[in-house]
């Protein structure tokens, strides 16, 4: 794999994250517990779609530049298929109720704020610039996301219990997003991507103290799903993401070619 | 019926005023999470502001005063804003 | 619209002369344009009247974010996606700032789901029809939000002040709306011979009930008198619909679609469009709760109450926690000293 075709990939797995996550949010629009939610879900939603795009238009540029020929940020997004995705697992998970989808979004706020920040360093300026502009939504995201985790977990019996709950069935989902893999390494050392396996310690200790605020556990299992190079990034999902496509692709599958 | 949330006015000053205004109310279980809800409900088309949240029953009025709505274009999520669209000269009413 | 056959609680019309001197006072200030606050002296059925018409303005919204949100996973493209979901984000706003408006006059927001998810008040009988492709995304926002526009301007000028600086927010925001939708409409009907087809099924199935929305001919209603009185409706139902139809055939006309009504045609002496009979039973059978989708609508609004019921006590507990926590420290505080 030549350093195109890893970029390539990265990028792939940036905005297919995005993406898959936007699409979940999404669904809550209209069905969240209070209208001053479904508002800041959709801003979040509409924040990740933003930079989806960016990311995956980016990647489509450097198809061309490697194969001469490069697909738009829709094609990518609407004609590949669930194996061709590098989405992290976590993120296509159902929403299930409000406190899986917060604790979803508190373990990847988190982790996505460090790596953007990270990004906004790389020696690919159009990296950079996209991340520069991610890490002002994006730590939002983070606040967001930790005053949820913080009022859920301290706030009544019910809601405690349902968001142990949730971040212990999440938590073997987390360790996907501190591994790397040779598509990694070669942009690491070349200063583009950010390193993934820094950045679990500055996560675990941002999310520490909110858990304890929170009152709730930090789980402790070990084993993590996707590990050895058969996660997300890689294309390995779990059985949700084929459902997740076959809605977003409908349309687009069903009338080739057409512009909508 | 589940525990309701207290109503909170909101004030914002734009970029470019010099005092806040008062833009409207939403609900919040308490202020911090008013503060963000407001920045997401009555800020969505534009950015650097600051916000003000006050708990409806701790206003006072001394009189019916003429609260203002705000709004003022930004060029943030540009799809927002009507001039987005180009629509065709020949078709009217849009 | 909307807002449809409020209800004033008033059988004839007020006139001046039979009413007491506060209420002559109050009508003289809105025959003079002064706008109506919160906290001003108000006849009871006036305030009545508009928390029915508020109410029943942010149900509409609300409930109207569930046919566009239908389509919202599965836009056909990312740049469309976001489109909608911000298009139905600002209709969860608009909501919220009627419900705050609403809110003014002495009711909760809370009393007011209450009574929308019991059945007991209305909300546009436009929302009860099913979105069963994606053109007729195109076409709520061309039309149902075309509609509204006709609607909400005049409202700007109400007489009561936060409903009409409500109404300002909201109309900045609707032309979006509206020309999103005919933005989709446009690349339908430029695109292939299935897009055009799917253009024009939708324009089929939701012309009519645009036409009803406006709500039934009102020259002889008392209510609409007595509201158009309060300066709280401002133009007829028929003359807003008649407003809305003129505007609308040159549109579908640019888009190479047609309204599916035989008896459409322009009247070179009235000036205007004539059209064809509008079937009121379909618009009262909807309203009665008989439309396709009146029981789905009303059961996700009620579910996602519920199902969120646990997420707001939570709040609230922790925000009395957060409270009681610091009481006890000034307490303790001022022990220590």
């Amino acid at each position: 794999m030549n350093r195109e075709e890893a970029l390539f990939e990265y990028l792939l797995r940036l905005g297919d994250t995005d993406v898959v996550l936007a699409q979940r949010l999404g669904e809550w629009i209209g069905h969240g517990p209070v209208l001053e939610e479904d508002i800041a879900l959709a801003n979040v939603g509409l924040d990740l779609i933003g930079q989806g795009r960016l990311w995956l238009a980016l990647a489509g540029e450097v198809e061309a530049c490697s194969k001469g020929a490069g697909r738009s940020e829709d094609q990518l997004a609407f004609l590949r298929d669930g194996s061709a995705f590098r989405n992290l697992q976590l993120v296509e998970m159902p929403n299930g109720d409000f406190a899986m989808t917060m604790a979803r979004q508190f373990y990847f706020d988190h982790a996505h704020l460090l790596s953007l920040r990270a990004l906004a360093r790389s020696t690919e300026a159009r990296i950079a610039e996209i991340a520069a502009k991610a890490v002002k939504e994006v730590t939002y995201h983070v606040e967001r996301s930790a005053d949820w985790v913080i009022r859920l977990g301290d706030g009544t019996d019910e809601s405690h219990a349902r968001m142990q709950k949730a971040l212990d069935a999440l938590w073997p989902y987390t360790g996907e997003m501190f591994v790397t893999d040779a598509v990694d390494v070669a942009l690491i050392d070349a200063g583009i991507a950010a390193d993934a396996r820094t950045l679990r310690e500055p996560w675990l200790a941002a999310v520490r103290p909110v858990l304890d605020e929170a009152t709730l556990a930090l789980p402790a299992g070990q084993w993590m799903q996707g590990s050895g190079g058969r996660g997300g990034k890689q294309g390995v999902h779990t059985e949700h993401l084929g459902h997740l496509l076959t809605e977003m692709q409908h349309l687009q599958r069903t009338y080739p070619g057409a512009q909508w | 019926m589940s525990a309701e949330w207290p109503l909170w006015e909101i004030f914002i000053r734009s970029q470019h005023g010099l005092a806040h205004k008062h833009v409207g109310s939403l609900h919040a279980p308490d202020a911090e999470l008013a503060v963000k809800n407001a920045r997401d409900v009555y800020t969505r088309r534009n950015e650097g502001v600051s916000i003000w949240v006050v708990k409806s029953t701790d206003i006072t009025a001394s009189s019916p005063g003429d609260r203002e709505a705000l709004f003022e274009p930004s060029n943030s999520k540009v799809y927002r804003h009507p001039t987005f669209f180009p629509m065709p000269d020949e078709v009217k009413h849009l | 619209m909307y807002a449809q056959l409020v209800e004033t609680g008033l059988s004839k019309l007020q006139a001046r002369a039979d009413m007491a001197p506060d209420e002559q006072a109050f009508q003289a200030r809105i025959d003079a344009d002064i706008k109506v606050e919160a906290k001003d002296w108000m006849p009871d059925a006036y305030r009545k009247t508009l928390v029915r018409q508020i109410q029943q303005h942010a149900h509409s919204e609300i409930v109207g974010m569930l046919p566009e949100g239908n389509w919202i996973s599965r836009a056909p493209s990312l740049k469309r996606k976001a489109i909608l979901m911000a298009k139905v984000q600002d209709e969860g706003g608009h909501g919220l700032y009627l419900y705050a408006a609403a809110e003014t006059l002495g009711v909760s927001r809370d009393q007011l789901i209450a009574d929308l998810h019991a059945g007991k008040v209305k909300y546009s009988s436009i929302f009860n029809y099913p979105t069963l492709t994606w053109a007729d995304i195109g076409a709520i926002g061309w039309l149902v939000d075309g509609a509204a526009i006709m609607n909400q301007i005049p409202l700007c000028r109400c007489s009561y002040g936060p409903y009409a600086r409500a109404m300002v927010r909201i109309c900045k925001e609707e032309s979006f709306h509206q020309r999103q939708g005919y933005d989709i409409m446009l690349s339908l009907c430029r695109g292939t011979a299935e897009q055009k087809a799917m253009a024009q099924d939708a324009l089929d199935r939701w012309w009519w009930p645009s036409l009803m929305m406006f709500g039934p001919p009102d020259g002889e209603s008392v209510h609409s008198a007595q509201s158009a009185q309060w300066k709280i409706k401002l133009l007829s139902n028929d003359e807003l619909r008649q407003r809305f139809i003129d505007q609308t055939v040159p549109q579908a006309d640019y888009l190479g679609i047609t309204m599916p009504d035989p008896d459409l045609k322009w009247n070179p002496e009235r000036e205007h469009y004539d059209f064809g009979a509008i079937d009121w039973s379909e618009f009262h059978n909807v309203l009665k709760g008989n439309g396709p989708c009146n029981r789905e609508r009303l059961a996700a609004r009620v579910k996602a109450w519920e199902d969120g019921a646990w997420v707001r006590d939570a709040a609230v507990a922790h925000a009395e926690k957060q409270a009681a926590r610091a009481a006890k420290s000034t307490v303790g505080a001022s022990h220590v000293r």
